[in-house]
């Protein structure tokens, strides 16, 4: 349409600022449909967890059937073990591929990474619950906490290498070559200028990908297993809060359902509290 | 235009200069630079001397920040950019050492101020020292002062070494970049069009700085502003099509230049 139409055309004009409105609207609309189910997990979940919630859940181990009470302090303690040895795994693979595929993706080999990472990141998580019942409960001969974290970290790795990957190449290039033309080596220009400037992006990556871990029931259902004693030592199966909350919620007994969605909720608050200690340990000082 | 009129390559009355005593900070021995097949910068031939500020003036895409960009080993960055021919720094051959210890004598300040955004004002003027391992806190105190002052810009940012280095206006930013690459020493300073992005005022001031920094370092600026180029520099060079056109002392440039295309660029013909 020419710029005289429009003068000559109101009725033209009407028409496209309605059309303007409405299209406003419909994404107004589906921001709030995003939020909604979010804030109703959330809201759902701390109404039904708290009133379980009490001093026991989280100094207690779990209760024989028939017995009331009990916590899960195991799972709670081995959830963060699990994650823990997950991210040891996950964050620097997934960190050192992204930079390889961003800043030296000119060859052949960093096509397939990328590749690999987009194909890894939609594997179902159960199959690579299976795959690290294949390399490692086999040769160990049993399920442990090591078998899990390492699911955790296989998991963690394409949502970590992707991130990486596009933070860094929001790094514009003139920072490269200030850097550069002072003299600085390459491997110190990527590390201390370029994965610094994007930092704040990849951390959020990072505690995506653990928020995301830290829920992962099924890779941990024939690797780490669970346990309903306190362990804490790597090499034995190892109890984990969505497998606690799994047994405990398809259970028949009311009591176990409350503790159920405490652990949902404990979860849910635990994911927070990492997301907040990351974002407070690794923050900018120059913003604050 | 026929291969003709473009061949003679004037830059006698500097070569002249060269051979009475006065020291080369660069030369460039048939440098050719190609980007895939295609020809960047055409056998260049160019002597530059110590302490002088050389400007290289040509039409966009005439290969100025090629020729640059060579002379600092920054192509590399360019996949599929050849360099051929020879850059002495001088008088050594670069291609004898690694780019890293090149860039350190060789400094260079780009065309849109590039302060580290994570860093503070401080943090950059050292910048280039700390990610070379020196972290002395009095000495860098002292690095960071002196070089604020050579850039002119302490006065304005000595209440505020901590804040960030994008709070700074563009052109306190481009002294700040300034500041930046003289705190590593160089011999030699390649200016990118350094004011192309920045108001009168911060031009003028920039300006000011490379004429007071002829006594320590030896400049070479690209720049598309004819005055500029006609205000600050000791001699010219006029690029065309990848080829050197005429080199010669900035004055007899600008009012008598002996090729004819020359003198069609610098009163505004083309380009």
């Amino acid at each position: 349409m020419t710029e005289s139409s429009i003068l000559k055309n109101p009725s033209n004009l009407k028409r496209r600022k309605i059309t303007n409105s409405v299209m406003i609207g419909l994404c107004a609309l589906a921001g709030v449909l995003t939020i909604l189910p979010l804030l109703y997990i959330f809201l759902y979940t701390t109404r039904s967890g708290i009133s379980s919630l009490n001093l026991d859940f989280f100094t207690q181990l779990p209760k024989p059937v028939g017995e009331e009470g009990g916590g899960m302090a195991n799972a709670i303690v081995g959830s963060l073990i699990l994650i823990g040895i997950g991210a040891l795994i996950g964050i620097p693979v997934g960190i050192l591929s992204g930079i390889y595929i961003s800043e030296y993706s000119k060859n052949f080999i960093a096509t397939i990474v990328r590749f690999t990472t987009d194909i890894l990141s939609g594997v179902p998580s159960i199959v690579i619950g299976i795959f690290a019942y294949g390399v490692v409960v086999i040769p160990m001969q049993r399920f442990s906490a090591l078998a899990g974290g390492f699911a955790l970290g296989i998991l963690m790795i394409p949502t970590i290498t992707k991130v990486t990957e596009e933070m860094l190449k929001l790094v514009p290039q003139s920072l490269r070559e200030a850097s550069l033309a002072l003299g600085v080596s390459r491997w110190k220009t990527t590390l201390r200028i370029v994965l610094t400037t994007a930092s704040s992006g990849i951390i959020t990556g990072i505690l995506l990908a653990i928020a995301r871990a830290a829920g992962e029931t099924a890779p941990l259902l024939f690797t780490a297993f669970g346990n309903s004693f306190w362990q804490t030592s790597i090499d034995e199966p190892m109890a984990a809060l969505p497998l606690q909350i799994f047994a405990y919620a398809i259970s028949p007994y009311e009591d176990w359902h409350r503790q159920a969605w405490a652990g949902a909720f404990v979860l849910i608050f635990l994911v927070f509290i990492v997301n907040l200690l990351v974002r407070y340990v690794t923050r900018n000082k120059l913003n604050s | 235009m026929t291969e003709e009129e473009v061949l003679p390559i004037e830059t006698e009355d500097i070569d002249k200069d060269t051979e009475k005593g006065s020291k080369t900070a660069i030369q460039t021995i048939d440098l050719s630079v190609y980007f895939d097949e295609r020809i960047a910068i055409d056998n260049i031939n160019l002597k530059v001397k110590k302490n002088t500020i050389t400007a290289i003036i040509g039409p966009s895409g005439c290969g100025k920040s090629t020729f640059i960009r060579s002379l600092n080993l920054m192509h590399e960055m360019t996949p599929k950019a050849r360099v051929f021919g020879e850059i002495l720094i001088q008088n050594e051959n670069i291609s004898n050492f690694n780019s890293v210890d090149i860039r350190k004598r060789v400094g260079m300040v780009f065309q849109k101020p590039n302060p580290f955004p994570t860093m503070s004002i401080y943090d950059n003027v050292i910048s280039g020292l700390r990610l070379n391992g020196i972290s002395k806190k009095s000495v860098l105190d002292e690095i960071v002062e002196k070089n604020l002052r050579y850039a002119s810009l302490w006065e304005e940012v000595k209440d505020r070494l901590k804040l960030p280095a994008l709070s700074l206006s563009g052109g306190q930013q481009q002294r700040l970049c300034i500041a930046r690459t003289i705190a590593v020493n160089p011999e030699i300073i390649l200016m990118d069009e350094p004011t192309s992005a920045l108001d009168p005022i911060s031009t003028a001031k920039i300006e000011e700085l490379m004429y007071n920094f002829k006594n320590h370092y030896t400049i070479v600026v690209v720049t598309h502003n004819m005055q500029q180029a006609a205000r600050v520099s000791d001699q010219t060079a006029f690029f065309y099509l990848g080829k050197l056109i005429e080199f010669s002392k900035t004055r007899r440039m600008f009012t008598n230049p002996k090729v004819k295309l020359t003198e069609e660029y610098v009163t505004g013909k083309f380009g």
